[in-house]
């Protein structure tokens, strides 16, 4: 066997709320050992479809596989191998944020003392104050510092760093590293970008309900455009229409393009034949990717030009 | 547009549902009396005999308040309807102010509204404008509808105005907890007991006539003796009582943090106690401050009717004996009844209780916790057991209320067994409203009203059932309207094994709807 078992493998998953189709086919494989980027506009589904694979929801098509098993039919003793931290996290107004983490685990199976008391320390959480007097970010620690406590294949965090000061943020990335390391699968959604790139191995970008993007980081990279500015020694070759190349703007004997990885090599060489005095490349960013899969809404049914009501 | 104002309005929009059907409600408790009186009975003849008999019944006086001009319909209605209707008003204020003020600042809504240029004490007084307005329009509407139907213009005004005032007192004890308090809960429980210790003390007062009353809003109101002999003064007391409330919500307010009590909160335990390792621990430590306060909610409540003792038969008078055919009767018939009231209210917990499933899930909480290793099944069930727990520990409190009561007054503890016994069998009904309850719960959306539906359809027919001729099917909805009302009529085993049967039902149906609908 050459790949191991998925932690987590959905196909065609379909989800419907009444007449809405929040999620419309979402395909996602996330394999043991990898942190899975989960990215996505607001309402494209990614929290839903987390809720789908805890079995909180029952999936209206496709197929989820969870740890091997299903979900919806088998969700406490598969949860037992996982741990989840919610996008928006509810505590108990009068229970401390020590006896939330102390009664989490145990429905886990136990406390693991030393790396509660370790990670207790690293998210420097206050254990002794009521749920209701956390702010966000602190309600945030105690549901992290309980999943990462547990002894789990699986964590499934959902925006886990939205109330985190920056301090919190690199703690955090350092405890998933350290999870990674272990050979637990992680699934993260966010929006942030940035958190992304440094901790993801692979990321799926969906959008309304759908998967538009799957990769690795480079796979992506490879999508996504290079910007170029030339000064020429000559007139610009004529670049317009040619398949590739975008936002061209020419200005005398200055040339400003965008350019698809696949068509970087013929670009350069058309310039260099005219005689390049100076170049600038930006490298492929995948917040452009991601800007650009966030960016151009495209409505499920274009309405006509004018058809405003 | 000052900032008062706008928020008036924003309130007045949101609550542009809900004070209507209170206002209907409220106007429907008064005239269907007057209505149903009139096509009870034919004669003044028949209205004679009937006064009569309800005069001598402690049970009714108990229930409603003291007895005067009960041969008229006026005094009918002043009778029947003005403990009700403060109860009502005291709920639908209590609603206005925790919605307003502690349920806003919960949610986190208030500070978005603090954030923007409002004086301190604005939300504080837009809630009391509603809470005004609210009650005024009931008295306005109860005295119109009294008055239209052609009763006296005096006194139909006072039935309305004294339920404006009494209600708007109980507004100002509602904001005064929802200083004190930090949860919306604490506050309903706060102002609750408040309500409910007004009806019990006047009950007591008027049946032993001790006086009791006076320490009761609703004995106020129904001191003013409207349709028998109508005096203004007692309205005063209302008011005077809710300025001393009214300042001490306002200094109250003066002196806590936005977004907690009165009381900072405290540090707890940086560790969980070995209790809280699973789902019934984690239920019990949610369930029981409630648990804990109705209960004594309860044991005084149960004492207060069971220090009447045996004056029920002095009540009666000769002529009206026979009616009931002798004065034992009457003090079982009163002890009887006395159970159902003290379940009824004991409802209040049960449901309250069966629904903490439903916020748990709405609050992303039950999300939290059933992403843990933890069945839904198991969930519901500890859910389920802090319920029957809870509503056994809160009966019992009230049967041991009784007995106390009893047996102190009156040196008799046999007796006092007897008469108290039925409370306890009452704890079946209430079984039977929290798989109501639980059902409900599980079908969602409107369906998770059910609970308290039963429930106030139970007070309705309870109260109105006889009076309005409610058809026995529509009766038989209630799960209190099975059992004999013992001790006065005979136990009977068959109708306690069909509501635990009911009971086990719903609970099974809860179940299986939970288990197969999406969570949250
Ligand atoms: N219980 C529900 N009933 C109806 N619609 C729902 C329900 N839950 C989610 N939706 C809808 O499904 C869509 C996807 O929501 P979801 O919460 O999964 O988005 P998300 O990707 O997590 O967004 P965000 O980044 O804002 O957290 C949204 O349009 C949302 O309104
Ligand atoms: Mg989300």
């Amino acid at each position: 066997m050459s790949t191991p078992q998925p932690a987590l493998d959905v196909h065609g998953l379909v989800k419907t709320f009444g007449s809405f189709r929040a999620l419309d086919g979402l395909d996602l494989t996330v394999v043991p050992g990898e942190v899975h980027g989960f990215l996505g506009p607001n309402g494209a589904g990614k929290s839903t479809t987390i809720r789908v694979v805890l079995g909180l929801l029952r999936a209206g098509a496709g197929q989820v596989t969870l740890l091997g098993g299903d979900p919806w039919r088998d969700a406490a003793a598969l949860h037992r191998r996982l741990a989840y931290v919610p996008g928006d996290v509810a505590l108990w107004p009068h229970l401390t944020g020590g006896e939330t983490i102390d009664l989490l685990a145990r429905l886990h199976g136990g406390v693991d003392e030393q790396r509660r008391a370790e990670l207790v320390e690293r998210f420097e959480l206050d254990p002794t104050k009521r749920g209701r007097s956390y702010s966000k970010g602190n309600r945030q620690k105690v549901a992290l510092v309980a999943a990462l406590a547990a002894d789990v294949e699986l964590l499934v965090l959902d925006e886990p760093t939205s109330g985190l000061d920056p301090l919190m943020e690199a703690t955090f990335t350092e405890c998933v590293r350290e999870r990674r390391e272990q050979g637990c699968a992680v699934l993260l959604s966010s929006h942030i970008l940035a958190e992304v790139e440094h901790l993801a191995d692979r990321v799926s970008i969906i959008r309304n309900g759908r998967t538009v993007e799957s990769g690795t980081l480079d796979d992506l990279r490879h999508l996504t455009r290079t910007s170029v500015q030339a000064e020429l020694a000559g007139d610009p070759p004529a670049l317009a229409g040619v398949p590739g190349i975008h936002d061209l703007e020419v200005d005398g004997h200055r040339v400003v393009c965008e350019v698809d990885t696949p068509a970087l090599d013929g670009l350069l060489r058309a310039l260099t034949s005219v005689g390049v005095t100076s170049l600038v490349c930006q490298p492929p960013t995948l917040e452009e990717l991601f800007l650009r899969h966030y960016g151009d809404a495209v409505p499920a049914t274009p309405s006509p030009p004018g058809a405003t009501s | 547009m000052s900032a008062v104002g706008t928020l008036v309005r924003a309130h007045l929009r949101r609550d542009r549902w809900a004070l209507p059907a209170w206002w209907v409600a409220g106007t429907l408790l008064y005239c269907t009396q007057a209505v149903s009186i009139d096509g009870l009975y034919a004669t003044q003849a028949e209205l004679d005999q009937a006064a009569a008999a309800m005069e001598g019944n402690a049970a009714f006086v108990a229930m409603a308040g003291p007895a005067r001009a009960l041969d008229t319909v006026g005094g009918q209605v002043a009778w029947q309807s003005t403990a009700y209707g403060v109860v009502l008003a005291g709920l639908m204020s209590t609603m206005l102010v925790v919605r307003h003020t502690r349920g806003e600042e919960e949610s986190g809504r208030d500070e978005l509204v603090r954030a923007a240029a409002v004086p301190r004490r604005a939300p504080l007084v837009a809630a009391m404008v509603v809470a005004t307005l609210a009650n005024v329009v009931l008295g306005v509407l109860v005295a119109a509808s009294l008055a239209s139907y052609g009763l006296a213009l005096a006194d139909s005004a006072a039935l309305g105005v004294g339920l404006a005032l009494a209600g708007l007192l109980l507004a100002t004890v509602a904001l005064l907890a929802a200083q004190v308090f930090s949860t919306g809960r604490a506050v309903w429980g706060a102002t609750g007991a408040v309500i409910g210790a007004a009806f019990a003390l006047r009950a007591v007062g008027d049946v032993a006539e001790n006086g009791l009353s006076w320490l009761s809003p609703i004995g106020w109101y129904q001191a003013m003796h409207a349709f028998s002999g109508l005096r203004w003064w007692p309205a005063a007391l209302l008011v005077l009582a809710a300025v001393p409330v009214a300042a001490g919500a306002v200094a109250a307010f003066e002196r806590r943090d936005i977004g907690s009590g009165l009381r900072a909160a405290s540090p707890g335990p940086a560790r969980g106690g070995r209790s809280l390792s699973g789902p019934l621990g984690l239920t019990w430590r949610l369930q029981r401050p409630a648990v804990v306060g109705w209960t004594l909610g309860l044991l005084l409540t149960g004492l207060a009717y069971g220090t009447i003792g045996d004056s029920a038969r002095e009540l009666i008078g000769e002529s009206s004996q026979a009616l009931f055919g002798g004065g034992d009767d009457l003090v079982a018939g009163y002890y009887g009844t006395t159970a159902v009231m003290l379940a009824l209210i004991a409802g209040g917990f049960t449901v309250s209780s069966a629904l903490r499933a439903k916020g748990e899930e709405e609050s992303g909480r039950g999300e939290l916790l059933l992403a843990q290793p933890l069945a839904r099944g198991r969930w519901l069930g500890a859910h389920v057991a802090a319920t029957v727990a809870g509503s056994v520990a809160v009966v019992v409190a009230a049967w041991l209320g009784v007995f106390v009561g009893y047996a102190v007054v009156t040196g008799e503890a046999g007796d006092a067994a007897h008469y108290a016994a039925p409370t306890l069998v009452q704890v079946v009904p209430l079984l039977v409203l929290a798989g109501v309850a639980a059902l409900g719960h599980a079908l969602g959306g409107r369906a998770s009203a059910l609970g308290w539906a039963v429930l106030a359809w139970s007070v309705v027919v309870l109260l109105f059932g006889e009076a309005w001729r409610v058809p026995g099917w529509a009766q038989g909805l209630s799960p209190y309207d099975h059992l004999p009302l013992a001790p006065a009529e005979a136990y009977a085993w068959g109708p306690v094994v069909g509501l635990l049967v009911v009971a086990a039902l719903a609970w099974a149906a809860s179940y299986v709807v939970l288990c197969r609908r999406d969570l949250g």
